[in-house]
């Protein structure tokens, strides 16, 4: 008996000892992960949002320049998640809030007033940004964030798989199609444009000489060049010649690199990474023309600095942001030549980076300038959400786009009439 | 203190049990005690629930977008938005077709396997634990082996690799609806975690079932295997099969990380958590309609509880035997 017993007192001291634990570690948790418990004592504390960039030494850039700055403590939040907006959003509600944080213009951060006006640290270098990176970031005259990277997206290739197939630079989205279909052999697929293809939607809609929305923000998207598209896209997708289920996403350099498939959609940011993985034997092209009537692009996405108007320190976050941004010279150039590859949207700097200047690089630096698209403030997260859909129902799932994008039309909207009335 | 003298002086048949008594005092009046217990839990479940909840409420009588102390009042227009919105009525349909699987699938699996062990000679601590284990395995951790080991869709998947086998080409399990293989990928995880702890409180009650049912029943002329198993055991066991399917219907309701980890970016395999998700946290940060569908959420968890448990008798104690 006594056994038994004992064996009882044992189970209950580890039950005890597990709720213990399942109580302590939670609250630890919420004692040392606010990001705000880093900083050593005087001055303003800050902290700072970014996503995790895929590129070696990114993290530890970010982290040096905040601790070279005198004024205040600033603490580096790095999200790992594949959502960084949804981890964004819902943390801006809360007290965590970061109060810097990067991301991409959209008006609705705007109109609900969480992003401040950021005009007057623009305004006395304004002649030096990309007139393009100024307008994306204005609504009625006010600027609302400082553009840190531009990130052109388009196609990487293996010229030698090209070779042995015979196969050209693809110009329309069908020799695209064509193309996948010679290079495709038993291990190495023709293209890869990301597991959910979400990045393709604004090239497609670009090539085929729509827009996302007009300058009366209104919907441009549904045409007929673009339903053309989607169906190709479709037929693309149903082929067997496109790379699906790759362990890494369209951003990340791994399925060219690694011999899964022979052209990639992804963006300048890994070009350094291909190089190195492939050497000489890398080309890149523009988004194809989806139709006649279209011409190729290439989405020059990127990512910008914003000051949480809701924050406790929005003073001071504006000034950390200035010093940073617009100041550092040094760090801007770093950050966007020593890691990935990034355009500075300042011609200062841009002036400056010899890396970008021959070779490989420049190509990528002329298809931006040449096809390049920036983004629209007035096109949200809710409606880019809306496209991946039209993909989701028209490409992935064998559904009619007219009805696919009638859909997002309703959503689109939606979000048009509570943001413009 | 001074009860302790009176304690003292007390008759000394109920001597025995009075010191305890007294030496609590005051304090040892039963309200009190139950406040003292109950406070911490009902404190949590106030704080952490029922406020959240009330909360929910509220906001889904608003136009919350971008914000959680909304101020312009819409009554009911979440719950028409919510209510005539394809998607979310697509995820209630969707979670009907995954309960009508998972549940009877796990069921078969989780008895199937606790009779296999129950009638184990030796080992049985063994292969106890080894199918209880993946319990303990996290279901985000476990979707993205699924997804980017077994089931990813390179030619060096697991099981593309066995497919390739037998000359098959490389499938994209959860790149399109259609052949539908992710619900392939989303059954088997999900099974391969859950069925270990259903195989636990099946174990459990399968050791409860007296022997002298099944001799009586040998000496009635009932053969071993089908007959016994259909007319003793499965009767035996019908409390614990009650509350399992109830469990696991539960469990369904709440599916949501293996969904939001395997499948990105489709319109197709969102149960009703996945979609508010998407709603209210995700890309819309609309805090009203997402609160609307969790109310409507609420009431038809709360709706086929009901209506479960009176079909099958769960809660009614012995009787339900």
């Amino acid at each position: 008996m006594s056994a038994v017993s004992s064996s009882n007192w044992d189970r209950r001291s580890i039950l005890r000892a597990a709720v213990g634990l399942a109580v302590a570690v939670p609250l630890a948790a919420c004692g040392g992960n606010n990001g705000r418990g880093a900083g050593s004592g005087s001055g303003t504390q800050l902290t700072q949002m970014f996503h995790a960039y895929g590129e070696a030494g990114t993290e530890q850039a970010v982290k040096r320049y905040a601790a070279a700055y005198e004024k205040a403590n600033v603490t580096t939040q790095w999200i790992t998640s594949a959502d960084y907006e949804s981890k964004l959003f819902a943390t801006l509600l809360t007290k965590n809030a970061p109060d810097v944080f990067e991301f991409h213009p959209q008006i609705q951060m705007v109109r609900s007033g969480q992003v401040a006006d950021l005009s007057d640290l623009v305004d006395p270098v304004r002649e030096d940004f990309n007139p393009a990176d100024i307008t994306s970031h204005t609504v009625d005259g006010k600027v609302y964030g400082i553009r840190m990277i531009d990130d052109p997206q388009f196609f990487f290739y293996r010229p030698s798989l090209f070779e042995k197939a015979r196969v050209k630079v693809p110009e329309t989205l069908d020799e695209l199609i064509e193309a996948a279909a010679r290079l495709t052999t038993g291990k190495v697929k023709g293209v890869y444009l990301g597991n959910d293809l979400h990045a393709i939607v604004n090239p497609l809609i670009w090539s085929a000489g729509a827009d996302t929305l007009d300058a009366k923000n209104e919907i441009a998207y549904h045409t007929p060049a673009v339903v053309e598209g989607l169906k190709k896209m479709r037929k693309l997708f149903a082929s067997g010649h496109l790379l699906l289920g790759a362990p890494t996403d369209y951003w990340d350099p791994s399925s060219l690199s690694q011999g899964l498939c022979a052209i990639q959609f992804c963006g300048m940011w890994a070009m350094p990474q291909f190089q190195k993985a492939l050497g000489d034997d890398l080309g890149v092209f523009p988004f194809p023309k989806t139709a006649d009537s279209g011409k190729p692009s290439v989405y020059n996405g990127g990512w910008s600095m914003f000051v949480n108007a809701k924050g406790d320190h929005v003073d001071a976050a504006k000034e950390y942001v200035k010093w940073l941004w617009i100041d550092q010279k040094k760090d801007q150039e770093d950050w966007a030549t020593s890691y990935g590859f990034h355009i500075p949207p300042r011609s200062s700097i841009a002036a400056r980076a010899t890396r970008l200047k021959s070779g490989l690089p420049a190509q990528g630096v002329k298809l931006f300038d040449e096809f390049g698209h920036f983004d629209n403030i007035g096109w949200t997260q809710a409606m880019m959400s809306a496209t991946w859909d039209v993909i989701a129902d028209c490409v992935r799932e064998d559904g009619d786009p007219e009805a696919a994008l009638d859909k997002c039309d309703r959503a689109v909207n939606r979000e048009l009439k509570k943001l413009f009335g | 203190m001074s009860t302790t003298t009176k304690a003292a002086l007390a008759p000394p048949a109920p001597a025995k049990t009075r010191p305890a008594r007294t030496r609590r005092g005051l304090r040892g009046s039963r309200a009190f005690n139950f406040w003292l217990f109950i406070s911490p839990f009902l404190l949590g479940l106030i704080v952490f629930i029922y406020v959240p909840i009330g909360w929910s409420v509220y906001l889904s009588f608003f136009d919350a977008r971008f914000t959680v102390t909304p101020s312009t009042f819409i009554g009911f227009d979440n719950y028409t938005y919510m209510l005539t919105d394809p998607k979310f009525v697509h995820s209630l349909g969707t979670f009907t077709v995954f309960a009508a699987f998972i549940v009877p699938t796990t069921w078969a699996v989780s008895l199937g396997l606790a009779l296999l062990v129950h009638r184990l000679r030796f080992l049985r601590a063994f292969f106890r634990s080894v199918f209880f284990l993946p319990t303990a395995c996290s279901y985000v951790a476990a979707s993205l082996i699924w997804k980017m080991s077994l089931f990813s869709g390179v030619r060096f998947g697991l099981m593309n690799t066995v497919i390739g086998w037998f000359g098959s080409d490389d499938v994209a399990w959860l790149a399109s609806p259609d052949p539908p293989w992710y619900w392939l990928v989303i059954v088997t995880a999900r099974l391969w975690l859950q069925s270990g702890f259903y195989m636990i409180l099946f174990l459990a009650a399968l050791q409860n079932i007296p022997g002298e049912l099944y001799e009586a029943a040998a000496i009635d002329g009932a053969r071993r295997g089908w007959q016994t198993f259909r007319h003793i055991t499965l009767p035996q066991l019908r409390a614990t099969s009650t509350a399992v399917v109830l469990l696991l219907l539960i469990a369904a309701y709440q599916a949501f990380d293996e969904f939001y980890n395997l499948l990105d970016k489709t319109t197709w395999g969102r149960p009703p958590l996945v979609e508010l998700y998407y709603t209210a946290l995700g890309q819309e940060q609309d805090y009203g309609a997402g609160s609307a569908g969790a109310v409507i959420l609420t009431a038809l968890i709360v709706l086929v509880t009901l209506f479960q448990g009176r079909l099958m008798g769960f809660g009614r104690g012995e009787e339900s035997k």
